[in-house]
């Protein structure tokens, strides 16, 4: 009975309009665009600059800032005032104003300064910005220094160098930092939604209750739900797995097979979460809202964007009831890491103990509407 | 053993009280009818019956299995048609009767005898999705899912509800057709005039059962003199007969207006004379056999005043 329900199911699936493309169309368009429109890296900001100091130095300072690739010099302003107005019209983010004794200061006392001011109502790109132009002049100055240190003959001065390495993610690329976090989504959509949408409908059309006055169990019908969407599920993960390879070139470091090891307890958890919210909703509008409400808190505690030891302790603490956050852990650790299970059982008992508990409220919640 | 058995079924919904100690019995084989307005409490009942809802207080039986300990074997041997078109929109005619064939661990040609007369009707859209049927085909078609299973209990929640009058006229046909296979059949509609073709009605008001009778029983007991009173302006007419002293009732009844009369002095040719006074024409006055209608009005208004 179970396989003709099945084959239903599947019968329904592939003659809907839209679902047969959603599965292959949501992970091209998410992992192909998300990433690129979500990057955290801040480029072309719009410089204004105020020179009052108009001396070589201050030429070759502006050059230098022109030629680091993070700014824009939009405009050139005569005093700070002007500049301010031009911040104000939103022409320049950030202010870089050269006082008029900027090449004396330097050349005869060895010591100078200049102002920068950012507009930092996007506090991500102002503080980024002015650290970014902060750096530049730094370079700036420790190359002045070096030439003069040269230019009198003396001696050069030992100094630490300092060399990072960057494990794991050597260009430090946001993208790959992304992605594999961006297929947990994806999987937990298609996995935790769609059968508990899919549910909710049969309630809502009243098919279910046709089918409840048949020997049809509940578990069989249930099952039949649950089996096609896992089924689907995994080919979106292996789309994904194709797309992330074909636009990024990125192939786990570690195994595809531990990836689909948590991969199934994720989903057998997250279908457990659609299940509670298919008991408690009765049509499709409700059951969006309440998924809706549920999915943004978790992936905000996910660590999806920001990672999770940087939030506050209460936040971290309630981190811990977002499932999504183990499953991104696991991927990023074994798609960057080349993690193997033996590295993740905390993660592995994190989301058994998240599968018992949704599917356990599932059958309890479920008992006492019946 | 009795087809389906109530006792003393009540159920609430928050305040308000769906069915209040509904009890009635139906035989094997019997064609039994609950006819009552929109929010009588048929569906509840219904539900009851059917196991997808448990009453509050009370007991029942179908086939003689209780419904709350035995509800499996009831689903087994059940067939419900609920008020609302409940198949599978996106799947053809042909693929709901196999689905609920299947679900029932039977196949459509085992019992196709009994689905013959009506699927014929359908059968040139078997390819059809049930969604795209007009709203008498997909009764036919839900009729037929029923019963693919060869059951013995039916319940057919408002079947001709939104249906056109020939199509009604087959539903009916058919239903008469199955009783002669020894299947129970439970019908519920809001439409007085189907209830003739029942063996026994039960009236249904409030969540009440007001009265349980044979169609002609009933008409029977309707002892008060009955009269059809026609005019040219109908609206006027319903007000100046309630005013008429010796008027016990009248009721809008489609063309006519059907009026009782409080004892019997008053003859038609004076009830014409009176409303010819009040300057009505094309009168018709005639003495008519009540109608189940009748009986519900007349039974609902005495229970109201209880």
């Amino acid at each position: 009975m179970l396989k003709y329900l099945l084959e239903k199911e599947f019968k329904q699936f592939f003659r809907s309009r839209f679902l047969p493309k959603f599965v292959i169309v949501f992970p091209f368009v998410a992992l192909a665009i998300f990433p690129l429109a979500v990057n955290f890296s801040i480029k072309k900001i719009s410089l204004s600059v105020v020179d009052n100091s108009h001396s070589p130095y201050s030429g070759r300072l502006i050059q230098k800032i022109a030629s680091s690739g993070y700014f824009r010099i939009t405009t050139v302003a005569a005093d700070y005032r002007q500049a301010i107005e031009s911040v104000e019209l939103d022409k320049a983010d950030i202010v870089l104003e050269i006082p008029p004794r900027f090449e004396p200061e330097l050349v005869n006392d060895r010591k100078t300064g200049v102002m920068i001011s950012a507009n930092t109502v996007n506090g991500m790109k102002g503080g980024l910005g002015s650290a970014y132009l902060a750096s530049i002049m730094t370079d700036f100055s420790a190359e002045v220094r070096s030439e003069w240190i040269q230019g009198a003959g003396g001696e050069v001065i030992a100094a630490a160098r300092i060399i990072p390495t960057f494990r794991y993610n050597p260009h430090m690329g946001y993208t790959i930092y992304m992605i594999p976090a961006l297929m947990v989504m994806m999987l937990a959509m298609v996995c935790g939604f769609l059968p508990a949408l899919n549910i909710v409908g049969e309630k809502e059309k009243g098919t279910m209750e046709q089918m409840n006055v048949t020997p049809v169990s509940k578990f069989q019908f249930i099952l039949s739900k649950l089996i096609p969407f896992w089924i689907i599920g995994f080919v979106v993960l292996s789309v994904c797995f194709f797309v992330a390879w074909l636009f990024y070139g990125l192939v786990p470091t570690g195994h595809f097979s531990t990836i689909y090891l948590f991969a199934s307890v994720f989903v057998l958890a997250f279908s457990g979460f659609g299940l509670v919210i298919s008991n408690y909703a009765n049509t499709i509008q409700q059951a969006m809202f309440m998924m809706f409400f549920v999915i943004i808190t978790f992936i905000f505690l996910s660590g999806l964007y920001t990672p999770v030891t940087s939030m506050p302790d209460w936040a971290q603490s309630v981190s811990r009831i977002s499932p999504l956050k183990y499953m991104m852990q696991v991927m990023r650790l074994v798609y960057l890491k080349g993690s193997t299970f033996h590295e993740l059982v905390p993660q592995f008992i994190a989301l058994s103990g998240f599968a018992v508990f949704f599917n356990g409220w599932a059958v309890w919640s479920y008992r006492k509407r019946g | 053993m009795k087809g389906i058995v109530a006792q003393n079924i009540s159920r609430k919904f928050g305040r308000v009280e769906a069915l209040r100690n509904v009890s009635f019995e139906v035989n094997q084989g019997e064609l039994f009818g609950i006819i009552g307005p929109d929010g009588a409490g048929k569906t509840t009942l219904f539900r009851i019956l059917t196991t997808l809802l448990l009453a509050d207080s009370g007991a029942g039986e179908v086939d003689g299995f209780d419904i709350v300990k035995d509800f499996r074997k009831i689903r087994q041997r059940v067939g419900y048609m609920p008020g609302r078109f409940s198949l599978y929109q996106d799947l053809t005619v042909e693929e709901n009767l196999k689905i609920f064939a299947t679900v029932f661990n039977t196949t459509i040609e085992e019992n196709y005898g009994l689905i013959r007369d009506i699927y014929e009707q359908i059968e040139p859209f078997k390819k059809r999705r049930a969604g795209a049927l007009s709203g008498g085909m997909k009764q036919k078609l839900a009729l037929c899912c029923a019963l693919i299973h060869k059951p013995t209990v039916l319940f057919l929640d408002e079947p001709t509800t939104g249906v056109d009058p020939i199509s009604r006229r087959d539903l009916w046909e058919m239903l008469v057709k199955l009783k002669k296979e020894q299947i129970t059949i439970l019908v519920s509609t809001p439409y007085m005039d189907e209830a003739g073709l029942c063996d026994r009605i039960a009236l249904m008001q409030h969540g009440r059962l007001l009265k349980i009778e044979t169609p002609a029983g009933l008409a029977k007991q309707f002892t008060d003199a009955l009269w059809a009173v026609r005019s040219l302006s109908m609206s006027k007419l319903l007000t100046d007969l309630r005013r008429h002293p010796q008027v016990e009732t009248c009721y809008a009844f489609g063309d006519a207006h059907h009026v009782t009369l409080k004892a019997g002095l008053l003859k038609p040719e004076e009830l014409a004379a009176y409303l010819a006074g009040l300057g009505h024409s094309d009168i018709g006055v005639e003495p008519i056999t009540a109608t189940v209608e009748d009986c519900f009005m007349n039974l609902a208004a005495n229970k109201i005043e209880l």
